[in-house]
């Protein structure tokens, strides 16, 4: 019903758009310090930990690099960085939608006859689902070049035989992938914490047990929906 | 004019409001009291829609509001202000965007139509000047007096109160009282104030539902509190021993 009530048409298109472009601001900008840093330790690991496994001296050290690229383009860029914005965005619109709800602020805008749901909610949907995928474009790049980064300054895999790695057997469907995960889970991260916000009942200890709520639900759906891409779309 | 007919509303198993009805009238400020846990904000909440109501009817100026749909009842809504209990001010927007925020989603007025009547609305409750500060930059009573500029930027014919003195000091409380007795007569707006304030009782109560135990207790001017014999009334208006002399003092006058 609250998903449903989110298309109804919109009384001033402006003012969501300038919502829109809010949310995109607050979703896109404030998360990128937190992504990159992650990205670039990701990379970094997946590179020293799969030099460690390749023992065998018949597998060439450029394999290092074509495992990092798919594995950040398959699943750590997608995965890890949503489960992270789901800590971070996540816990923030269920936290900020239900402190509107106890303070009556979303009563207010009730009564001067806003459809609350489309005008609260649409907008941050939109602009997670446009913002996700591209902090997650940068999350995959920055955990490739991390990776070549920590393998050349650790001594596992020189940058050039990394390089040469990244260009071996690429499948650009996995790219594909990568984005119908991200824009699936930017839409289960928005519209999970938004529900849970939207609906707090009480005081401050509710909007603090509906955004944890949001955070363990988001998770536990990625993860989910993760599989049921996985097993649908390779 | 706001009638209210027969109106019941339950959560669950317990009734909260027991067959309500009542008459506020345009141009007079209508409070409606009771103890805690009476039913005042259900019934206020039920008349702007907020609950659904089981039973009864809310009619505005003769109009159902109870049956119409989100798209009818919002043509209603464009009409009605309100003044919350906290406020309910948006906290990621200055003064003046709060204000401003009804004429931004609901006209076409220009910028500098719509600057001029922030303007005015908070010239119009003794706020000139704070327009570019937070909320949270400003007291309880500022912030009670830009809910009330917010509320009537639209020149609303309905104003509805909830409880506008809780936690303020009695020189504030009177002076967000007289504010909301002027506003009703200057514009000729049907006020329905939800209060536990005795103060504003006696100073603005036009009209008075006494609510107990979601039921209709009694009804009456504040003129009338003073002779009224009802007992749960008297019990919970006069509740200190000061103002139970008060209120011999009055009789005796009379």
């Amino acid at each position: 019903m609250l998903l449903a009530s989110l298309f109804k048409k919109p009384d001033k298109v402006l003012l969501y758009w300038k919502e829109t472009s809010r949310q995109m601001l607050e979703i896109g900008i404030g998360s990128l310090t937190l992504v990159s840093i992650i990205s670039c330790f990701i990379g970094a690991v997946t590179t020293v930990q799969t030099a460690y496994q390749l023992v065998s001296p018949l597998i060439p050290k450029s394999t290092i690099g074509m495992v990092v690229r798919d594995s950040s383009i398959l699943e750590l860029a997608p995965t890890i960085t949503c489960i992270v914005l789901a800590g971070k965005i996540g816990s923030n619109i269920a936290s900020e939608l239900g402190t509107m709800r106890i303070s009556e602020q979303i009563d207010a805008l009730e009564i001067m006859g806003v459809n609350t749901a489309s005008y609260l909610i649409g907008p941050k949907i939109i602009a997670s689902m446009l913002m996700i995928p591209l902090l997650v474009i940068i999350a995959t790049f920055l955990s490739i070049y991390g990776g070549m980064v920590a393998g050349d300054l650790s001594g596992v895999v020189p940058a050039e035989t990394y390089r040469m790695g990244l260009q071996e057997d690429f499948i650009p469907f996995t790219v594909i992938l990568c984005l119908v995960k991200a824009v699936t889970f930017a839409f289960i991260i928005t519209s999970v914490s938004a529900y849970h916000g939207f609906n707090v009942n009480g005081g401050a200890l509710e909007v603090g047990k509906a955004s944890t709520r949001s955070v363990v639900y988001c998770c536990i759906l990625i993860l989910f929906a993760d599989y049921i891409l996985a097993e649908l779309l390779l | 004019m706001i009638v209210i007919q027969d109106i019941h509303k339950s959560f669950g198993d317990k009734l909260v409001l027991n067959g309500i009805s009542a008459q506020f009238e345009a141009g007079k400020t209508s409070l409606i009291i009771g103890t805690s846990g009476s039913g005042k904000t259900v019934l206020m909440k039920s008349m702007i829609g907020l609950f659904e109501i089981d039973q009864g009817a809310v009619l505005y100026d003769g109009v159902n509001f109870s049956e119409m749909n989100f798209y009818e009842r919002k043509n209603i809504r464009t009409k009605v202000g309100m003044l919350f209990q906290g406020s309910a001010l948006f906290d990621s927007l200055t003064v003046e965007e709060n204000i401003r925020f009804p004429l931004d989603m609901f006209t076409d007025m220009t910028n500098k139509e719509k600057k001029d009547r922030v303007d005015f609305c908070l010239d119009r409750v003794n706020m000139k000047g704070i327009n570019k500060l937070f909320p949270s930059e400003i007291s309880g009573g500022m912030q009670k007096r830009v809910g009330i500029a917010r509320a009537i930027v639209q020149n609303p014919q309905y104003l509805f109160c909830d409880e506008p003195n809780s936690g303020l000091d009695p020189q504030t409380s009177i002076l967000i009282d007289t504010l909301i007795k002027e506003i009703t007569t200057e514009y000729n707006i049907t006020t329905i104030i939800n209060t536990h304030d005795m103060n504003s009782v006696m100073e603005i109560g036009d009209y008075i539902l006494y609510l107990h135990q979601g039921h209709k207790h009694w009804e009456g001017s504040n003129v009338d509190i003073i002779k009224s014999d009802n007992r749960e009334l008297n019990d919970f208006i006069f509740a200190s021993s000061f103002l139970k002399e008060i209120k011999k003092a009055a009789q005796k006058k009379s």
